[in-house]
């Protein structure tokens, strides 16, 4: 094979690569979408708003509930997350013995290679009846899905921070010690704003993949839909509803389901959008 | 768009394309007798297992099993679009024009912690502790505590079993946990010492074998086990029908033969099931 015809060779497959892939997202967004239509068109979007409960069998289909479980679960992940997986970072680009922080990266990588059900797992026979014992009965809740949540995407933001701060020119963190400034200083005032976008995308990521979590949350958030009035009550998010009831769905039931996973594709795109613009500024100086 | 794009997306069709037609014909190569069953969700994976093992002792036959509801099963069977429809309940005085086989018996127990002195429960008890009328443990001589209700998600088989038979309205239940399948209810009683449940009584004898810290409770009297629930006794079960309409075709009757032989108890007892005493 001339070398001409191994570069078209190699090019034609380089390409049907990309396209397989963009093709696959295009035909799984169809095809959600073209499901969840009947749902709309039959109930209407108003009736997904403001429909009291989610009881398809009895013909309510109000999302509200799970919308709103969805969005606290994940917020208190990333509370939780944000700070620790930023603070993890810093410990291992700037604090870190050179031994530790090879370990502390090995390790740390290890917790995102975790399978999710693991984690749902341990929150139920473990986390689950804790907060049964000290808090409140039974203990399945916001809290519950909240810290496991955070413990999954505490790897996503440790990595990312980690990987923003480790981008940042070792000169700068040397002139600023020439000038002077204490670490923390230095941290605070001068690489802590440098690395910001890469923080941001981050924390758009980690949020993401908190919202897309299915299993774990299934297993400890408690799955009714309601709206909660304390993070010690139970909730449904959009996944687990999905999860739980698609097996057996038919119907409007059915489209209703695919309205909320068309629901979660669509924050969630919105959420990699954002952290795709946040890195690209990033990359004008 | 050049010209060179345009050949690439020809060459991808084109594959495409190749791809689809060969996986095709390889499946018409050769030329099977078909037997298809369409119906009822909860029988459907009973079903597939039975077929397989039937299909293993019947060289040169297809069995095609489809989903879509108990009343998709009866209409496809009147309508001659399936041999056979799958049913998950007793036929009706006005569907006698169909013909039932009783496939197995489906029995939904309640549940509680083993540490719960409760050991028996009546119908109307059930049903006040599941509108919330009673809310403590205590009003039936059990331990001052809470009763955390578990609740199954919508579509479930063993809800429409646990609503059907004690006249409960789904949207005025307000439970503590909802949980998917009959293992996380368990796992979820077992969790709760205060809390109550409703299982498939195949998986909770498995379950309480295995040493999971739950027992079946006594209904209106009647013990909630496999036995009770095989010879008809217990009252919160169903029957799991096969229907066929009019005159059976001879590899369908023989199917349904198989289906109702002990050889497929085994078969039964794994998706939880209990074999109707034959």
């Amino acid at each position: 094979m001339s070398r001409r015809a191994a570069d078209r060779l190699f090019r034609f497959s380089l390409r049907s690569a990309t396209l397989a892939a963009a093709l696959a997202l295009v035909f799984v967004t169809f095809f959600v979408g073209y499901e969840a239509l009947p749902a709309l068109q039959a109930a209407g979007a108003g009736a997904f708003l403001t429909d009291p409960s989610w009881h398809p069998a009895s013909g309510t289909f109000g999302l509200m509930p799970m919308v709103l479980g969805s969005l606290a679960v994940s917020l208190l992940a990333l509370v939780l997350a944000a700070p620790l997986g930023l603070g993890a970072a810093l410990f291992e680009n700037f604090y870190a013995p050179p031994v530790l922080r090879g370990l502390f990266q090995r390790a740390v990588e290890l917790l995102a290679g975790i399978p999710s059900v693991v984690y749902g797992l341990w929150g139920l026979v473990v986390l689950v009846p804790l907060i049964a014992k000290h808090l409140a009965a039974p203990g399945t809740s916001i809290l519950a899905a909240g810290l496991v949540l955070a413990i999954m995407i505490l790897p996503t933001m440790a990595l990312f921070s980690s990987a923003a701060l480790g981008a940042i020119p070792a000169e700068q963190y040397r002139a600023a010690s020439a000038l002077g400034l204490s670490k923390w200083t230095a941290l605070r005032t001068v690489l802590l704003p440098a690395a910001g976008r890469g923080i941001m995308t981050g924390l758009f990521l980690s949020f993401a993949r908190a919202l897309g979590e299915t299993m774990a949350v299934l297993m400890v958030a408690g799955n009714v839909p309601q709206l909660p009035s304390s993070l010690l009550d139970p909730v449904r998010t959009l996944t687990a509803n999905i999860a739980l009831e698609m097996a057996y769905a038919t119907g409007a039931h059915r489209h209703a389901l695919f309205f909320s996973g068309f629901l979660v594709m669509a924050v969630t795109l919105l959420l990699v959008t954002l952290a795709g613009r946040s890195e690209k500024k990033e990359a004008r100086p | 768009m050049t010209a060179r794009t345009l050949t690439f997306l020809a060459a991808l069709a084109a594959a495409a394309a190749a791809i689809f037609f060969s996986l095709n014909s390889s499946s018409e190569d050769i030329e099977k007798a078909r037997l298809s069953l369409t119906g009822s969700s909860t029988i459907a994976p009973l079903a597939l297992e039975i077929a397989k093992r039937y299909e293993a002792q019947n060289e040169g036959l297809r069995i095609d099993v489809e989903t879509g509801g108990s009343s998709r099963g009866m209409a496809d069977a009147r309508r001659g679009l399936a041999d056979i429809g799958m049913v998950s309940r007793r036929l009706k005085a006005e569907e006698s024009d169909l013909t039932a086989h009783l496939l197995a018996r489906d029995g939904v127990g309640i549940i509680v912690h083993s540490s719960n002195p409760i050991e028996a429960i009546t119908g109307a008890e059930v049903t006040s502790i599941y509108k919330r009328e009673t809310r403590n443990w205590q009003a039936l001589g059990g331990p001052d505590a809470d009763i955390i209700l578990v609740h199954k998600a919508e579509g479930r088989s063993t809800l429409e079993v646990f609503l059907d038979h004690f006249k409960l309205d789904n949207p005025s239940i307000t439970p503590d946990v909802i949980v998917g399948d009959n293992e996380q209810g368990i796992k979820t009683v077992a969790a709760n010492p205060a809390g109550i449940g409703y299982v498939s009584i195949g998986t909770a004898e498995v379950a309480i074998e295995n040493g999971a810290a739950i027992k079946l409770i006594k209904l209106d009297g009647i013990e909630a086990s496999t036995a009770t629930v095989a010879d008809g006794s217990f009252p919160m079960a169903r029957e799991l029908n096969l229907v066929t309409y009019g005159e059976i075709p001879e590899n369908a009757a023989s199917f349904i033969a198989f289906a109702q032989s002990a050889d497929v108890n085994d078969l039964i007892k794994g998706q939880s099931f209990v074999p109707p005493r034959r």
